[in-house]
């Protein structure tokens, strides 16, 4: 009985001990990278916290002390900087100069990916070269005669001149982007369809444009995300002016002038947010492979 | 924002600008084409590629090439841009006369060379560190996705979250800033002014920064790490070798052409730092960098000349690392 006893247990507690030990082993990954990923989100979760916090608590306590009884969270903060700032319109304006500044570098890029890829040209090659180039030049280089430019032309602080800007600082990382992508196309597929007697418009818009849909996407929503994310390129072309200032110019604003108001800053910094973060987990998985497909963009 | 103007102005102007923009575009090439096939035979492949690619390289030459070259030119010129001043820009520009101050561009250079450093390597460090541990965890997806979130939010929206974590209150009063909590209630040490304390502030910056791109840099090492075929971990196992000496022997060697590419993005990065010191300290304190430099000389001192000689140091900052990349592109071409 002993004996057999024994050989039964046995095999189970080889079984077990090894398992129990791969667990402990595992523990400090798992305290390690729960540790990384709390610490990670602390400054966002405490941002929202404090945004639906009353302006009493704000300035005397932590906005970890929300998170136990007795709660009490509020819209106001939402409401009265809605209320009293250019918020609302920035966030329109956003829109304005986000969906434009998107749509024209994604199509002119796609033509020009389209000869780079598949048309035999002088220069080609070196000027291709020349883009990637271009991808580290800092646009600082490019303001003060684009501005003068502008200026000359009349359209500075209007969103023609953003649209543009934007169009020709994002082309370079555009054009590489969807170039590597059409260029891993089969030639076949061309080959036949101009056998079949297809012009240029027809490969371009019937198969290469299908085709490409998730390259497109990726370049989308990058582009997009970039446009509306950036700062620098919106004070400088649009100034100050609050009629056509993006919600992050609005922003940057208050963060000068609220002064005693700052838990407005929490709500404002949110609603900036709000499109970004939809987009961002909606789409994650196109927006991951335009980083993975080309992460040279400044 | 008043509802009226909003249905009756704002959107249809939307609404004509996303259908006429991309109307006006597939117009250009569709009638391009039409021109291009009424052109004698031999002719049309010679014209056809420069309709294809003309906007592209328009726009390209009318907003990168073109100014880049004339900032150059400009930064030659005195302020009016009528007479021609050799390299007198630059000196004014790196004069030691302010040197202590904020203002001083010896400052920004000095704050570049930090982010440069300290900014690339932290977020490099972090990247590479939650690539490997995240790969062994069932939750991966979620601890990726939340380490990644930052990299959607502006840079001015992270700079106000990172205000609040690093608020300040007198001793004794509650400490309201996460960090600043931290350090009263768990250290027992005087709260830090972290944004205006000159020993901490360029690395409470950074560290905001860090936070913000380490998504980015975890995400693509995660996707080269992903590349490793699993039977060489395997193979190295069976050889008894450890955890660490697998990541140091063979994991690392395997990225490090990915780390390389990485980490010149980070370079182009840090050397171009902008937003998140013009929103936080406003370059103030002595956390000034050269983008910002050059942004306060050109809207604050209306400087175009001195403005100019900012952006073309910044150019010779970066131009390393253009080599770099451009090397680096051919290398890949050669090999496809």
């Amino acid at each position: 009985m002993t004996i057999a006893r024994e050989e039964v247990a046995a095999p189970i507690q080889v079984g077990v001990a090894p398992r129990i030990l791969e667990r402990l082993g595992t523990l400090p990954l798992h305290v390690g990278i729960i540790v990384l990923t709390v610490a990670w989100i602390v400054p966002t979760v405490g941002l929202l916290v404090s945004s639906f916090r009353p302006l009493s608590a704000f300035s005397t306590s932590g906005w970890w002390t929300a998170l136990s009884p007795p709660f009490a969270f509020t819209l106001d903060n939402y409401q009265h900087i809605l209320a009293t700032s250019n918020l609302s319109r920035s966030f329109f304006n956003s829109f304005m100069i986000s969906i434009p500044a998107t749509v024209i570098p994604t199509t002119i890029a796609a033509f020009a990916a389209y000869a780079f890829s598949w048309m035999r040209f002088w220069g080609r090659d070196w000027i291709f070269l020349a883009l990637v180039g271009l991808l580290a030049v800092p646009l600082q280089v490019t303001f003060i005669p684009v501005l003068s430019l502008f200026i000359k032309l009349g359209v500075s602080a209007t969103f023609l001149a953003v649209w543009l800007a934007h169009t020709g600082y994002g082309l370079p990382f555009a054009i590489y982007l969807l170039a590597n992508f059409f260029r891993a196309l089969p030639a076949d597929l061309f080959e036949s369809a101009e056998i079949d007697g297809a012009g240029t418009l027809t490969v371009f818009f019937r198969i290469i444009l299908p085709l490409s849909v998730p390259a497109l996407a990726s370049l989308v929503i990058f582009q997009f995300l970039w446009v509306w994310n950036d700062l620098l390129v919106a004070l400088v072309y649009l100034g100050g002016t609050p009629e056509v200032a993006p919600l992050t110019v609005t922003l940057a604003n208050l963060v000068g002038s609220l002064g005693q108001g700052l838990q407005f800053l929490t709500a404002a910094a949110f609603i900036s947010m709000i499109v970004p973060l939809i987009v961002f987990f909606s789409l994650q998985r196109y927006f991951v492979r335009g980083i993975l497909a080309g992460s040279v963009k400044g | 924002m008043d509802v009226g103007t909003l249905l009756t102005v704002q959107l249809p102007t939307l609404l004509v600008v996303i259908i006429g923009v991309p109307a006006v575009l597939a117009g250009y090439i569709v009638l391009g084409e039409f021109l291009v096939r009424r052109l004698p035979d031999e002719a049309r492949p010679r014209v056809r590629p420069w309709l294809w690619v003309g906007p592209a390289l328009a726009f390209v030459g009318l907003f990168l090439v073109y100014p880049a070259v004339g900032t150059i030119i400009r930064s030659l010129y005195d302020k009016g841009g009528g007479t021609f001043v050799g390299l007198r820009n630059y000196a004014s520009v790196l004069s030691l006369s302010d040197f202590p101050s904020s203002s001083s561009v010896w400052i920004a250079i000095r704050d570049n060379a930090y982010w440069l450093v300290f900014y690339t390597i932290l977020a490099l460090l972090f990247g590479l560190l939650l690539a490997v541990l995240s790969d062994r965890v069932p939750y991966e997806t979620p601890v990726k996705s939340l380490i990644f979130m930052p990299m959607a939010i502006s840079f001015t929206a992270l700079a106000v979250i990172w205000r609040f974590m690093f608020s300040y209150q007198p001793p004794g009063a509650p400490q309201t800033g996460t960090l600043n909590a931290i350090v009263t209630g768990l250290f027992h040490a005087q709260p830090i002014t972290w944004v205006q304390d000159e020993r901490v502030n360029n690395f409470a910056l950074i560290a905001a920064a860090v936070w913000g791109i380490t998504g980015f840099v975890m995400v693509i090492l995660s996707a080269s790490l992903k590349g490793i075929p699993a039977e060489l971990l395997e193979a190295a196992r069976v050889d008894g070798a450890g955890e660490i000496t697998i990541f140091r022997r063979v994991i690392l060697p395997l990225l490090m052409p990915t780390i390389t590419v990485v980490g010149t993005t980070l370079v182009i990065f840090a050397l171009k730092a902008f937003d998140i010191v013009y929103v936080m300290t406003a370059g103030n304190y002595h956390t000034d960098v050269l983008a910002n430099a050059m942004y306060k000389t050109l809207y604050l001192a209306q400087n175009f000349a001195n403005s100019s000689a900012i952006a073309v140091i910044l150019l010779i900052a970066v131009i390393p690392v253009l080599i770099f990349n451009l090397r680096q592109f051919r290398a890949v071409e050669a090999r496809r």
